[in-house]
């Protein structure tokens, strides 16, 4: 029961920041019906940018405070990943917006090439590590331990989807918004300037996007020009799970991948654990003895399945998602 | 024209004409008289290049089984590597130490074509129905998943071998001489790769005619309904889900029988062959070289392998005699290039380099601005 | 009777969200005839020929099509069973040349499948021939022949409708369904659509027809259908349904003096 708890607590904490990432997606696709498959790539160069910045703050004669070092970094991220977001969609996807669907994919998958080649060659092939700027005092939560940093983590992103939300329900943008992803012909007709739209849901989502890539790199501690691809995709799982092009949808999605993905790699162990059978192999007999009656058909290291396997089944089952509506077609 | 020599000319979009001209006759005869003697001229540059050869008429081969489910039928799918990994595993787990069983090439590889083709059907059967990009999507993840599952069925059972791979997988043998040593032939030297390269053209060929012939067959025609207006396809009677199925099971073939030639010619296989990455090169060979054209897409394929090829072979000299040092790697120069390649394609020539005259006349209308039709 | 009749529909019902689009909809076709199917727009005319084509589900009752029901069959197998359409916004294969169009709809009366396709033999090689010249002759049925390799986007408006005519009946249906053939005719083009019609009655077809083109539905059509908001309103010959006071009132706006004189 107690790795019930923290599996839960990791997953909450690791869901938030799917769901910050999700947001990016879904907002994009709700408008435009793209996937933008560089998406994570923004995720990664804002943890490069922001490692960059953390490093030659604290390289400086004077210390200065963490928090300010922090804020100076997501400040700086945030700026490069929504001007590398609207190049992106400035140069690359706007020509192609009346373009069957095939060429904008296959644009997307040049963009996020080019970007992860581009980090490699200024931020190199390795495995960076992130300073723990961070205290990593846990608190004991029901036998759980949970960090300052996971907690952190959680209610910031959760104040960034609240402002989020608030942008997109109050104020004239959001509407704007809202009225392009409902139809963009007759929005633009209404006096909507669609590109700005458009450049506004890329913007605003590669800005969560950065502060995602900095609270994954605090969290694990490492970086690598490699990292968006995989993040990228789970988060557009998530965004599927809750429901394409809604908002609530991708932070109800993010979340409850998140949680899928921490109870999955704590309990698969267990449950694919063969010492329990009969008609084992003497072999196999041996090593349960040796491990302890332990030996799993499928570890943690299966984790990344998880996601995979989430996004078939919910595409197959309910394409719509979690919270999305449930589209007929008529011909 | 009247009805009847209308009818006598009967030319298909795809160009083609009944009946073939002395001036093709000519071409062909001198393309395969190059394509003779072709790896006795890459093997003066060096054997690499005959290496490289081989490999091109491997991705030809991928590239074209990716052409029937991308190009015939109109499914996007990024996830197709996995064929390719399916066949390739099959191959080295069947003739290599690793089980220590060793089957001989012509009895594996239709095995691995006949697995692949499982796992397509496996693949499609839930998924078809789902719209152009989330059928992507959930077939890069089918991809992933095979790449995770070789990564790590090498415990508790030790399948695959996980990351580090099978090795010292048995070459193709005719008559107990293995293709990859070197020995003569009819008093001829041959090298290795030179002796493969004449077996791996006779399948080429092979796999270039079935697409030929597939393409101009009810089955061929039923695709392109499907590409064209899935509804008005089913209204005409055409069972699309199996047709479509039948699409993913024969790309799946063609990629399993391409793996299963991977394994040998390499005698190596891990499973870091076989990321989203590659599924991407063969998709960008089939775009890029003009999608559901088979003259296009086998361009589109040659020129992928060889370019990086040489790329690599000039862009370090080249930095060196310019700079002194390496500041870029060939590799990263090789990646950037191609990102940078598929941005300005589908700005520029989305319909491929070569297109055929179909998918030109889709995607250019695509681009015209409003009121032009 | 039950011979002549090739069709029953019996109390079809099809509701979108909160829109009854049809409401116990029942009528029969008899063999041999052209019926005419009419109604205002809204009327639920094409969503008549969705659910029995198998695109749509009906939500109630049930068609019997030449003696067997068609139960939640899929528009292929309503295809394969002979009832054949054509669509109100034109859904040719657009980048095929009208020829392949027309083979295309041979496809559910032929068989070679992947082998033949790769070995080619004697059979599918013979089967193939008889497709295109079959398909060329249906071409020059209809007269868009001289059109036989141009691409389907490039013919003219008018010859685009006879090419999907021509594609439905390469499917060799027993009930050929067309949606608004003459949409966006001139009187030229619509008398020679006439002809066509008349000339596939001859020949033993029978047609379901939707138009708007009144009078082309009362020269051509034995008997007609009219819905109105997805409700049968009348049935009967051209003559009949023409003086009906319901159909005019649903197509004019006229007094609706039904309801209002009490039960």
């Amino acid at each position: 029961m107690d790795i019930f708890l923290q599996q839960l607590i990791n997953g909450i904490t690791l869901g938030s920041v799917y769901a910050l990432v999700a947001l990016g997606y879904t907002m994009v696709y709700g408008i435009i019906g793209l996937i933008n498959f560089a998406h994570g790539e923004v995720v990664m160069i804002g943890a490069m940018v922001s490692l960059t910045v953390v490093t030659s703050l604290l390289g400086m004669h004077a210390p200065l405070p963490a928090a300010l070092i922090i804020l100076v970094a997501l400040f700086v991220a945030i700026i490069v990943c929504m001007t590398i977001a609207y190049g992106m969609e400035k140069i690359a996807y706007r020509p192609l917006r009346k373009a069957p669907r095939l060429a904008p994919l296959i644009t997307a998958i040049g963009v996020s090439i080019i970007l992860q080649n581009l980090a490699l060659m200024i931020w190199g092939r390795n495995y960076l590590t992130f300073p723990p700027l961070i205290q990593p005092t846990a608190h004991n939560i029901f036998g759980a331990s949970m960090t300052d940093l996971q907690m952190l983590i959680v209610v910031l992103a959760a104040l960034l989807m609240g402002g989020l939300m608030f942008i997109v329900q109050r104020t004239r943008l959001g509407m704007a918004m809202r009225a392009t992803a409902q139809n963009p012909q007759v929005a633009g007709l209404m006096g909507i300037d669609i590109n700005v739209v458009i450049s506004a849901a890329f913007v605003i989502g590669a800005a969560l996007a950065a502060v995602a890539g900095l609270m994954v790199m605090t969290y694990y501690g490492i970086a690598h020009y490699y990292m968006g691809f995989l993040l990228g995709l789970k988060a557009f799982t998530a965004a599927v799970l809750g429901g394409i092009g809604n908002l609530a949808g991708a932070m109800l999605g993010g979340v409850l991948l998140g949680v899928i993905e921490a109870l999955g790699a704590g309990y698969i162990g267990d449950v694919s654990n063969i010492c329990g059978f009969p008609l084992l192999s003497d072999s196999m007999q041996q090593q349960c003895a040796a491990s302890d009656g332990q030996v799993s058909l499928f570890g943690s290291n299966y984790q990344d399945v998880f996601a995979f396997f989430v996004l078939i089944l919910v595409l197959i089952f309910r394409p719509s998602g979690l919270l999305g509506e449930r589209v007929s077609e008529r011909a | 024209m009247s009805n009847a020599q209308a009818r006598d000319q009967t030319v298909t979009a795809h160009g083609r004409s009944k009946s073939i001209p002395p001036r093709v006759w000519a071409g062909v005869v001198l393309i395969a008289v190059a394509l003779a003697v072709l790896p006795f001229a890459a093997a003066l540059i060096g054997q690499a290049w005959v290496r490289i050869l081989n490999f091109a008429m491997i991705y030809v081969m991928l590239a074209l089984g990716l052409n029937i489910v991308v190009g015939f039928a109109g499914l996007l799918d990024l996830g197709y590597i996995a064929f390719y990994a399916v066949g390739a595993y099959m191959y080295a787990l069947l003739a290599s130490p690793h089980f220590n069983i060793h089957l001989p090439f012509w009895v594996i590889l239709p095995m691995g074509a006949g697995l692949a083709c499982i796992f397509g059907v496996l693949l499609g059967a839930p998924t078809l129905k789902l719209r152009g990009d989330y059928l992507a999507i959930v077939t890069l993840g089918f991809g992933e998943i095979i790449r995770i599952f070789l990564n790590n069925l090498n415990a508790p059972v030790n399948v695959t071998n996980g990351p580090q791979g099978i090795n010292l997988i048995d070459p193709f043998r005719i008559d107990g001489f293995a293709l990859s040593k070197a020995g003569p032939v009819l008093g001829i030297p041959f090298s290795g790769p030179q002796k493969y390269y004449y077996v791996l053209l006779l399948l080429t060929i092979i796999v270039i005619v079935i697409n030929l012939r597939l393409q101009d067959s009810r089955l061929g025609r039923a695709w392109e309904a499907i590409r064209e207006d899935e509804i008005a396809a089913k209204a005409m009677g055409i069972n699309t889900r199996n047709v479509k199925l039948l699409a993913f099971a024969m790309g799946a073939s063609f990629g399993g029988i391409a793996g299963g030639i991977f394994s040998a010619t390499q005698e190596f296989v891990s499973p870091e062959s076989f990321g989203l990455f590659e599924s991407i090169i063969v998709l960008a060979m089939v775009v890029l070289g003009g999608m559901g054209n088979i003259p296009g897409v086998i361009l589109g394929a040659v020129m992928l392998t060889l370019l990086p090829e040489v790329l690599r072979y000039t862009m370090e000299p080249l930095q060196y005699a310019l700079f002194g040092r390496v500041w870029i790697d060939a590799e990263t120069i090789r990646l950037l290039v191609f990102g940078l390649a598929l941005v300005a394609i589908m700005l520029l020539r989305p319909a491929g380099l070569w297109p055929s005259a179909v998918r030109k006349r889709e995607l250019e209308v695509a681009r015209a601005p409003e009121g032009a039709e | 009777m039950t011979q002549l009749t090739l069709l029953t529909a019996k109390d079809i019902s099809k509701r979108f969200g909160g829109v009854q689009a049809l409401g116990d909809v029942s009528f029969t076709i008899n063999h041999g005839e052209i019926y005419g199917l009419i109604g205002p727009n809204g009327a639920g005319k094409t969503s008549l020929f969705n659910v029995l084509t198998g695109i749509y589900v009906p939500d109630g009752g049930s068609f019997t099509f030449d003696g067997e029901p068609l139960d939640r069959l899929k528009p292929n197998d309503v295809a394969e069973r002979g009832i054949a359409r054509t669509f109100q916004n034109i859904r040719l294969f657009q980048n095929l040349s009208a020829l392949e169009n027309v083979m295309i709809g041979r496809h559910v009366r032929s068989k070679a499948g992947v082998f033949g396709a790769i070995l080619r033999d004697k059979n599918t090689l013979a089967e193939e021939a008889a497709i295109e010249k079959r398909s060329y002759e249906l071409l020059e049925y209809v007269g868009v022949a001289k059109r036989a390799n141009d691409l389907a986007k490039h013919l003219a408006y008018g010859d685009q409708r006879r090419l999907e005519i021509a594609r439905a009946l390469a499917t060799e249906p027993k009930l050929l369904a067309l949606d608004e053939p003459a949409a966006g005719m001139n009187a030229t083009e619509t008398q020679a659509l006439k002809r066509l019609l008349e000339d596939i009655r001859r020949d033993g077809m029978t047609i379901l027809l939707i138009e708007h083109d009144m009078k082309l539905v009362m020269s051509v059509c034995d008997r007609v259908l009219v819905l109105d908001y997805g409700r049968k309103i009348a049935e009967g010959t051209a003559a009949e349904v023409q003086n009906d006071p319901k159909v005019i009132a649903a197509y004019l706006g006229g007094e609706v003096s039904l309801n209002l004189k009490g039960a």
